[in-house]
């Protein structure tokens, strides 16, 4: 009685011994001493290039005197105060809160492109490309401030039924 | 027979991990999803507040499209000129077949009061807010387009190309499904009506009445009361807050 | 010498099929990956046809990946010995056909990098949410039934597991008949049947792909089905054929009788162009009624009818389900009954659908990454059904 076997032939249960994996090392080791040293610093090089050119210069505001939060809370936090802020204007419709994401393009649009995210040296664009996290809110969101406060009557500031004061975009409370 | 149990033995372990790699991630996730609940008491969106829009669709003149022009221009979209453009307002010709008589319609999502839309989205992204309005919240939206199935009014579109230049107070984008926000971003601003339902006015056409469904003295209260209206699928039992004179 | 020479035949043989499996695969993910990049607008889908030739692979392949499962119940479940040693190659194929259906449903989303917003985020009235959960449900129950077949220890445990895979498989399929079940909006959609007919549905495609690659597996490697136990399973499969049939008819017959619904039924069955001829050249002629004279007839019906029978199924299932997926959403809504209507927005008119290459490679990618999946699982374990051992096996 032939031994079982399987379709495409794999060997009876108990299996046979494969070599595989090692084919990379061995390549690795052939290589002369010189070609090896010069590939895994061609590698660390790239590697550690962006941290060699030094950190992004980022374009002052054009507008206000001081951001909504300070700095390095900024830096650390701007995605979650957004991921928040984002929930409270779509389903409870607040808008012109202090985290909103309107006020930051409105404050940070580049002098020159007139934008967060159209030039490498734009605000949004300088640190996500530096840090390499990809931004997700600009294929939906404007990247241009709207100029006029348009769509707010002028003068009057939308109010909650708390009678508390919803800021318009950009403005501290 | 030591082949065997070391290979099983390599295979369970093997096993072991993966499932432990596989899992450990959704500890994270898990933790995610708690945290994401929407914003509690929606201070913007008023719960007494009911919004809703009568058409006479006899002021509605065949070839008139200031209500279409007006939303296009308020929400960004570009005049649509293939099956893939999105359109959140259209006007539909309509003959009645036994009797010959013509009217012509604008139809929007009709904001619904038992959306199917909201019923079938998998994510939760198509949602009614607490004043009636039934949206996308494109943050959650995964484009699966159910809600397009799911919709008898043909009100959502999904947009099919990159888009660039949109208004900053209607952020819209490719892979996502939309429709008809009744100018949900005018209304929490303190504005009083729509584009649609402005230009119509401003025209002199008086078509299209925008108000409070909830409020008996606001003016399309006192209107659906005095006038004759249907809503569009009745027999469906979704309570659409869009009404319709004259059909 | 021989047999190391098979061995190194086999092993070859092995890498050429991974290879052609892992190409057909990476056309598929291609082809996604330009639909992610320059959006939905390179495919044939639209504002009216929302669903395109995409979810017709998909759908079938999650189809038969629960009826596929139907062999190994009928050994776990009810005990037959034929069925429960080929019960571990259905569990193969179960597994590997819901990875290729769920692989090309993901890509096709219009934004498939939020799968984690899916998996994170649940509304509970959503039947597609309720899927998310019984998809993934359903490979994980499957990964232990299969353990408990392998496992010598757990071999005990194999009915339970069996009996779990079962039911957790009707609960599927009814979700799948039921994301079209419960859209009340749509004339072709919105029945109770459609459930109770994917299952019947899944029995035959299941069986009809199960036998396909047991007979592959089986011309390899030189074996043959017994010719009794052939007779029985291509009376199975005639059986699942013809109740699918009758099903099918049942739901056109109501809907039809229907005044409303009239005009729908004229449009699929004989005014609709590409979409009878699907119907009932596609799907009743060469789905149903070939296969049931390949099956059933008494010199037709050998090893090589059964094949043939098994690949027109599977052909049939493709028309049957672009009539009822397109078929479906090209017909218009109806929105002012006793109207007829247009608009710049498709209004009133059937809509316009042809598939684009991104949809049929994205389709086919799946096919693709099933049949890797199953080509990779049959080499490294002992799918292979063994009919000539004395004792039972599993």
């Amino acid at each position: 009685m032939t031994p079982p076997q399987s379709a495409c032939g794999a060997s009876a249960p108990g299996g046979q011994r494969q070599r595989t994996g090692r084919a990379g090392s061995a390549a690795f080791a052939r290589l002369g001493r010189a070609a090896r040293g010069a590939l895994v610093s061609a590698v660390l090089a790239v590697a550690a290039g962006p941290a060699v050119a030094g950190p992004p210069v980022i374009e002052r505001a054009a507008k206000g005197e001081r951001c909504v939060e300070d700095t390095a809370t900024m830096r650390r936090n701007h995605m979650r105060f957004l991921e928040h802020q984002r929930d409270d204007t779509v389903h409870g419709g607040l808008r012109g809160a202090k985290h909103s994401l309107k006020g930051c393009v409105d404050c940070h649009a580049s002098k020159t492109t007139g934008s967060v995210a159209a030039a490498k040296t734009d605000f949004c664009v300088v640190c996500h490309t530096y840090a390499a996290v990809k931004i997700d809110c600009f294929g939906c969101h404007a990247t241009k401030p709207d100029g006029v406060i348009a769509t707010r009557p002028s003068g009057a500031l939308a109010t909650q039924p708390n009678g508390a004061l919803a800021t318009a975009a950009g403005a501290k409370p | 027979m030591s082949d065997d149990k070391s290979r099983r033995g390599f295979l369970g372990m093997a096993a072991a991990g993966l499932a432990g790699v596989m899992l450990a991630p959704g500890i994270r996730l898990v933790e995610v999803a708690q945290a994401a609940t929407p914003g509690g008491a929606s201070a913007g969106a008023n719960p007494k507040v009911r919004w809703g829009m009568l058409i006479d669709t006899t002021k509605c003149a065949s070839g008139c499209t200031d209500c279409v022009d007006a939303c296009n221009a308020e929400n960004g979209l570009a005049k649509p000129t293939r099956s893939t453009d999105p359109q959140w307002i259209r006007k539909v010709e309509i003959k009645e077949i036994k009797t010959g008589r013509q009217s012509s319609v604008p139809v929007m999502c009709q904001h619904c009061a038992e959306p199917p839309c909201v019923d079938v989205c998998p994510t939760g992204a198509s949602f009614k807010r607490a004043d009636g309005i039934v949206l996308v919240d494109r943050h959650s939206c995964i484009g699966c387009r159910y809600c397009m199935m799911a919709c008898p009014y043909k009100a959502r579109s999904f947009v099919h190309e990159p888009l660039t230049d949109q208004k900053p107070d209607v952020p819209r984008g490719k892979g996502c499904v939309e429709s008809c926000t009744l100018c949900v971003h005018r209304l929490d601003a303190g504005q009083k009506t729509t584009a649609c339902a402005e230009a119509c006015t401003k025209a002199g056409h008086g078509a299209i009445v925008f108000g409070d469904l909830n409020d008996p003295s606001s003016e399309i209260s006192r209107r659906v009361r005095e006038v004759r209206s249907t809503q569009l699928r009745a027999d469906l039992r979704l309570d659409p807050g869009v009404r319709y004179a004259g059909l | 010498m021989q047999a190391l020479m098979n061995a190194r035949n086999e092993s070859r043989n092995f890498w050429l099929l991974a290879a052609f499996g892992a190409l057909v695969t990476a056309a598929g993910l291609g082809a996604a990956h330009l639909m992610e990049e320059h959006g939905h607008a390179i495919t044939g889908m639209d504002n009216a046809v929302v669903w395109g030739m995409p979810h017709v692979f998909a759908i079938f392949m999650i189809v038969a990946a629960s009826g596929v499962l139907n062999v190994a119940s009928i050994g776990s479940v009810f005990g037959k010995p034929e069925y429960k040693r080929r019960a571990p190659l259905s569990g193969l194929l179960s597994i590997a056909m819901l990875a290729g259906g769920l692989m090309v449903l993901m890509l096709d989303l219009g934004r498939p990098e939020r799968i984690v917003v899916a998996a994170t985020h649940y509304n509970l009235s959503s039947v597609f949410a309720w899927n998310v959960l019984l998809y993934s449900g359903m490979v994980a129950i499957v990964a232990i039934y299969l353990w408990t077949m392998f496992e010598r220890r757990f071999n005990a445990w194999s009915r339970p597991a069996g009996i779990a895979a079962l039911v957790w498989r009707f609960v599927l399929t009814t979700g799948t008949g039921s994301i079209f079940g419960f859209l009340v909006a749509r004339q072709a959609y919105g029945t109770a049947l459609l459930a109770p007919l994917f299952i019947v549905l899944s029995f035959g495609w299941g069986l009809a792909v199960f036998l396909v690659v047991q007979a592959s597996m089986y011309r390899w490697n030189g074996r043959h089905l017994d010719p009794a136990l052939q007779r029985r399973l291509a009376r199975l499969l005639g059986v699942f054929v013809a109740a699918a049939l009758f099903l099918v008819a049942v739901q056109h017959l109501t809907s039809g009788y229907f005044a409303r619904q009239q005009a729908f039924e004229a449009f699929i069955l004989r005014d609709g162009g590409v979409y009878p001829w699907l119907f009932w050249g596609g799907y009743v002629l060469v789905g149903a009624a070939l296969p049931l004279l390949l099956l059933f007839h008494p010199r037709l019906g050998g090893e090589g009818g059964m094949l043939a029978a098994c690949l027109l199924i599977v052909l049939g299932a493709f028309a049957w389900l672009y009539v009822f997926i397109i078929g479906g959403q090209a017909f218009p809504l109806e929105i002012f009954p006793g109207a007829v209507v247009s608009s710049s927005f498709g209004d009133g008119a059937i809509a316009d659908y042809a598939p684009a290459w991104p949809e049929w490679l994205l389709g086919i990618g799946g096919l693709g990454a099933a049949f890797l999946l199953t080509v990779i699982g049959v080499r490294a374990f002992d799918f292979m059904p063994q009919d000539d051992l004395a004792s039972g096996g599993h």
